[in-house]
């Protein structure tokens, strides 16, 4: 017999599936944004039409996604490296709060400098 | 209990060799949201970037310890993620997330270079 | 009170949820609802029960999704809209109906190396083991295991990794590891690490968030991924 979400919903899993999610997003973001930066071989101007390219809504919106997915991954490994790491103590179950609550805030400061 | 074809210390040195990525990465990363954060203010043009990185050596450093600590973190991850979620085992894996990590050490390096020469 | 909705598998891997309907009473456990559907209603239902009183552990099952003790769970504080659905124990090969076949859960305790190796006989004096002491706390905090397989059956990392040793058994290592008798430990290391041991654990902690006794198996492995890890950097890890 197969576990359904049932067996998954409380929040250390829920934590699990955000950072499975986030690296994954990331892992698949990093060539774009590598061959991005690249393009500043090509000369400046190549650089600068891909950044004015960046600038409409929907871009905006997803390089803030990225910011959030960024911030949550790695406090979600800060949590998981204190976990692993840190004699067990009940209140490190806590840091999932305190880990997704760093997470908003490096979003929401991306967010507000940038448009 | 070995599983694949790596044996049991080279998996426990992997796994390790991910922790302590992930503890490099997490000065990295705050470092560059900070930065970022306070670049994109007023608005990001290539020539505030290139005028910036240019010929600076401390943060082609940086990006380039960034860059390598990537390439350890992410495959390993990868590694995870498919063996778990399609049954991949053995060295055909191992493989495939070999040239994933030398793909980000290329294409990283090429960003650096790009951007800090 | 209305008479329960009770959904309950059976047949083996292939096999449907039957319904039956139970009367509801005022003191009510899902053994209780079990038993009854079997004495009263279904001759042919196969189920497993012991003690009924919390102390055994055979009673496990899944009820409404998660793995629980059916004596130690009241009907009330699952059937939220008078429904229960009852199945065997997930991860595990069904017998028949409610009954797993445990021996695999059994086999991956006897892989960790679960079984405490002395180094002492009778003419030997007794060994002391201070109860207060670092290692003594950590091995008591997860000696309580009864190989229910609550944990075994609530974790996903047990269901995509056919090898991994599972919860239960890296916890009982892990109390070895604690305990200073013990003279196995640098083979159990080697046995409990890897991709198939203590290093697939990636803190779900469906073990702990379900385990009637309230052991942390999340902990445990936590523990053996560190003396794995100073085993393995030291080139101590094991007999490979």
């Amino acid at each position: 017999m197969k576990n359904d979400f049932r067996a998954r919903n409380h929040p250390a899993y829920w934590a699990f599936v955000v950072h499975r999610a986030s690296g994954l997003l990331l892992a698949l973001f990093l060539p774009l944004h590598f061959w991005a930066l690249g393009q500043a071989l090509h000369g400046e101007e190549k650089l600068e039409s891909f950044l004015r390219w960046s600038d409409q809504p929907l871009v905006k919106f997803a390089e803030t996604a990225l910011v959030l997915l960024l911030a949550a991954h790695m406090t979600g490994g800060l949590r998981l490296l204190a976990l692993e790491f840190l004699a067990w103590r009940d209140w490190q179950l806590s840091l999932l709060a305190a880990a997704a609550g760093v997470s908003v805030v490096a979003g929401l400061a991306f967010l507000l400098n940038v448009v | 209990m070995s599983d694949g074809k790596l044996n049991v210390r080279a998996q426990v040195l992997l796994w390790t060799a991910q922790r302590v990525s992930a503890a490099v990465l997490a000065v990295c990363v705050i470092v560059h949201l900070v930065t970022i954060i306070y670049a994109v203010r007023n608005g990001l043009s290539a020539a505030e970037i290139l005028g910036r990185t240019r010929g600076n050596v401390a943060w082609a450093a940086f990006y380039a310890l960034f860059v390598a600590a990537v390439a350890v973190h992410a495959p390993i991850g990868l590694r995870n993620f498919l063996s778990e979620t399609f049954g991949w085992r053995g060295g055909g894996l191992d493989i495939a997330v070999m040239v994933v990590s030398l793909t980000l050490v290329m294409w990283g390096f090429r960003a650096v270079y790009a951007v800090f020469s | 009170m209305d008479p329960l909705k009770v959904s309950v598998w059976r047949g083996a891997e292939t096999g449907a949820f039957q319904e039956f309907e139970v009367p509801r009473l005022e003191s009510q456990t899902v053994l209780d609802v079990v038993t009854h559907i079997q004495r009263a209603l279904d001759p042919t239902l196969a189920y497993r029960f012991a003690c009924r009183v919390g102390m055994c552990g055979s009673c496990a099952m899944t009820v409404n999704g998660r793995a629980r003790w059916t004596c130690r769970t009241h009907v009330d504080k699952v059937a939220e809209d008078g429904r229960l659905e009852i199945a065997p124990l997930a991860n595990l090969p069904v017998v028949r109906d409610l009954v797993t076949d445990m021996v695999p859960f059994f086999d991956k305790w006897a892989k960790a190396r679960g079984k405490f190796e002395g180094g002492k006989s009778r003419r030997d004096d007794f060994e002391r083991v201070v109860p207060s002491s670092p290692e003594r706390r950590l091995a008591d905090a997860g000696i309580e295991c009864i190989g229910c397989g609550v944990c075994y059956s609530s974790c996903d990392v047990v269901a995509w990794n056919p090898n991994y040793l599972g919860p239960a058994a890296l916890n009982r290592a892990w109390t070895l590891v604690n305990d200073v008798r013990d003279t196995g430990n640098r083979a159990r290391l080697g046995a409990v690490a890897g991709d198939a041991g203590c290093h697939a654990c990636h803190t779900h902690m469906s073990c702990t968030e379900r385990c009637p006794k309230q052991i942390s198996p999340t902990a445990a492995i936590a523990g053996l991924k560190r003396a794995a890890m100073a085993a393995a950097l030291k080139g101590d890890l094991g007999d490979e």
